[in-house]
């Protein structure tokens, strides 16, 4: 991602585009390019920035009517909200258990079709095919494989296991997180093939060269190389395991078992009721859980891959 | 003899060489072999659901509620239905019947209603979506400068924003704007979204800067850059954002649960689940049927697909 006036070379760059544009012809071109960029700009504005402005103003005011300026209390409410905090430790543990094991497995396939075995391009095609389907279809096949009485209940049943009620009970965490993979490994397993087919042959080369094990070789090198790739799936495998709600929605409706009950949840249920200062607060929350995180994730791969990329 | 000795050593040596490779070349087999199993494995489990679903669109409805009755019965309609006692995946139909099809097409039209919807609320976003954000990512390569760079980052920061954050600004907009209830508060929003503005931008900055010097030059306008240079390099980039926005658009939940209280407008993605416990002889066909127009731009633009995803990864653009 590029930072604005980052870096020595950008700022020299951006200045040297300022002594160029004292021709009449290039101040022209530039009002021309913004016209270009205005129709977006402006919807921009007025469908994402200003309302989030307005939800800032919302969150520390007590009413819409009176605005009377009430500081953190909104957020306090929200926060003492039992619902809330369900909704959030749910959504919290299931980010925290998806996303790694998203990252890791799809990593793995990666690897595994980067090992030259035959049908590679009908084994991508197979493992990409998840993410196109929509997820309203497959719902009923997860229905009769999840069900009490269903196709998973049979399978444990061969191995003398007792039934499980995957949907309504604490294992239902467990079935979103597989139903979340299903859909997910695909797109992350293509970031990290391409990923994979960048890194340069020679380095891999003279590895090989000086004896190192294969083991060395994905640590020291390969994962380095993908270290932004590795950042960027993460932070897409994050903004992903939010529409979760989706499946869990189709599958269960507005009110499923408590540990399905997402953030996604929390908020449709408090639109019903027409909070908005509790909608407010609870979205301002999130963007900044979510800023920090980012920022958090950018700040380690900085650390990480700084030596490798030029 | 000497030479002789030479030779003979030559010989072992050569053996020698040969034993090794075929260690490592049986090494390599085997763990090809194993790579494949695995991903066979895995190929299995993710095709599984789909097939399943085609396959059972294929069952009367008799014999899907006597399979399934039990999942999806509910107290209200259950008593008269037969239901299993057990729940039976079946791979293959006992007999291959289009008759749920044919109710679908032809007898109850609400499902196709529904699917309409989609289509109508999906369509213009991908179309529009594209339209702006080729205006404005040509707006953000040329003459790039810090304000633009800001206004940028801004629209990064939006993209990466999920959209239970975004959906509380999106609902009072529509409100002030009267537009709640109407397609125009799904469209607007998502005509305006910055998804495709990134993308096309990070390809559209790959052009090389001379090439449009060079047009410059020879005296053309922007226009004529932005139609005759930028537009045609970037139809591929194009196809593959379409593609990706059409999958996601097509999966819509949130935005018509929150935005369109009518039932009547709400796209097939979320009527599905809602089909009640006597028509789920129905429901296998529909979810086919809402299956079909992604997977044929799956088929027809794979590679594209794949394209466009590869240049989502590679963040440092």
């Amino acid at each position: 991602m590029h930072f604005p006036g980052k870096g020595k070379k950008d700022r020299t760059l951006l200045k040297s585009q300022k002594k160029k544009n004292s021709s009449p012809r290039t101040r022209r071109g530039k009002l021309v390019s913004a016209g270009y960029l205005l129709p977006s700009a402006l919807g921009v504005l007025l469908f994402f920035v200003l309302p989030f402005m307005i939800v800032i103003f919302y969150s520390v005011v007590d009413n819409p009517i009176s605005m009377q300026f009430v500081f953190f209390d909104n957020f306090v409410s929200v926060f003492r909200n039992n619902a809330f905090k369900q909704a959030a430790r749910n959504t919290m543990t299931f980010s925290l258990v998806a996303v790694p094991l998203a990252v890791v497995l799809s990593l793995m396939l990666a690897m595994m079709l980067e090992s030259k075995i035959p049908f590679r391009s009908q084994f991508r095609t197979f493992f990409l095919s998840p993410m196109m389907v929509p997820i309203a279809s497959v719902v009923l096949i997860w229905q009769v494989l999840f069900h009490y009485n269903g196709m998973m209940n049979e399978v444990l049943a061969l191995f003398q296991k007792d039934k499980i009620d995957w949907l309504n009970s604490s294992f239902a965490q467990v079935v979103i997180v597989v139903l979340f993979l299903w859909k997910n490994l695909g797109y992350n397993m293509i970031l990290f093939m391409s990923a994979l087919s960048s890194i340069p042959k020679d380095i891999l080369e003279v590895a090989v060269l000086e004896s190192a094990t294969p083991f060395q070789i994905f640590w020291h090198i390969k994962l380095r190389y993908m270290s932004s790739t590795i950042l960027f799936v993460t932070i897409m495998s994050l903004i992903n395991s939010f529409k979760v709600f989706r499946e869990i929605y189709l599958l269960k409706g507005d009110y499923p078992y408590d540990t399905m009950y997402m953030l996604q949840h929390f908020m449709n249920n408090t639109f019903s009721r027409l909070d908005y200062q509790k909608m407010s607060a609870a979205a301002i929350m999130m963007a900044v859980v979510m800023v920090i995180i980012i920022g958090i994730l950018f700040l380690t791969e900085n650390y990480f891959g700084k030596d490798v990329e030029g | 003899m000497k030479k002789n000795l030479d030779e003979l050593s030559q010989e072992r040596w050569d053996k020698e060489v040969k034993r090794k490779k075929s260690i490592r070349n049986a090494r390599h087999l085997v763990r090809v072999c194993i790579a494949t199993t695995v991903a066979a494995c895995f190929a299995v489990l993710f095709l599984m659901p789909i097939v399943l679903t085609v396959t059972n669109s294929f069952m009367s409805a008799s014999e899907i509620s006597s399979n399934y009755g039990q999942v999806f019965a509910t107290s209200d309609t259950g008593g008269k239905m037969y239901i299993a006692e057990k729940v039976n995946l079946k791979f293959i139909p006992d007999m291959v019947s289009f008759s749920q099809y044919i109710t679908v097409l032809f007898k109850s039209p609400e499902y196709l209603f529904k699917f309409w919807n989609s289509v109508v609320l999906v369509v213009p976003i991908v179309v529009f979506q594209l339209l702006v954000a080729a205006g404005a990512s040509f707006g953000f390569t040329r003459y790039r400068g810090r304000i633009k760079e800001i206004i940028f980052f801004v629209y990064i920061i939006l993209m990466l924003m999920p959209y239970q954050v975004t959906l509380v600004p999106n609902y009072l907009v529509s409100q002030w704007l009267h537009l709640l209830d109407t397609n125009w508060a799904i469209w607007l929003p998502g005509i305006f979204s910055p998804f495709a503005v990134y993308l096309l931008t990070k390809y559209m900055r790959r052009i090389p800067v001379s090439m449009m010097e060079a047009a410059q030059i020879d005296g053309a306008g922007e226009w004529q850059i932005f139609r005759h240079i930028c537009m045609p390099l970037c139809k591929g980039a194009m196809c593959s954002i379409a593609i990706l926005l059409f999958i996601d658009y097509w999966n819509m939940v949130e935005q018509p649960l929150i935005l369109l209280s009518d039932q009547e407008k709400h796209p097939l993605s979320v009527f599905l689940s809602k089909i009640n416990a006597g028509e789920i002889g129905l429901a296998f066909a529909v979810a086919t049927i809402y299956m079909v127009p992604p997977i044929l731009v799956f088929l027809y633009g794979e590679d594209y697909l794949v394209e466009g995803i590869t240049y989502q990864g590679g963040i440092k653009g």
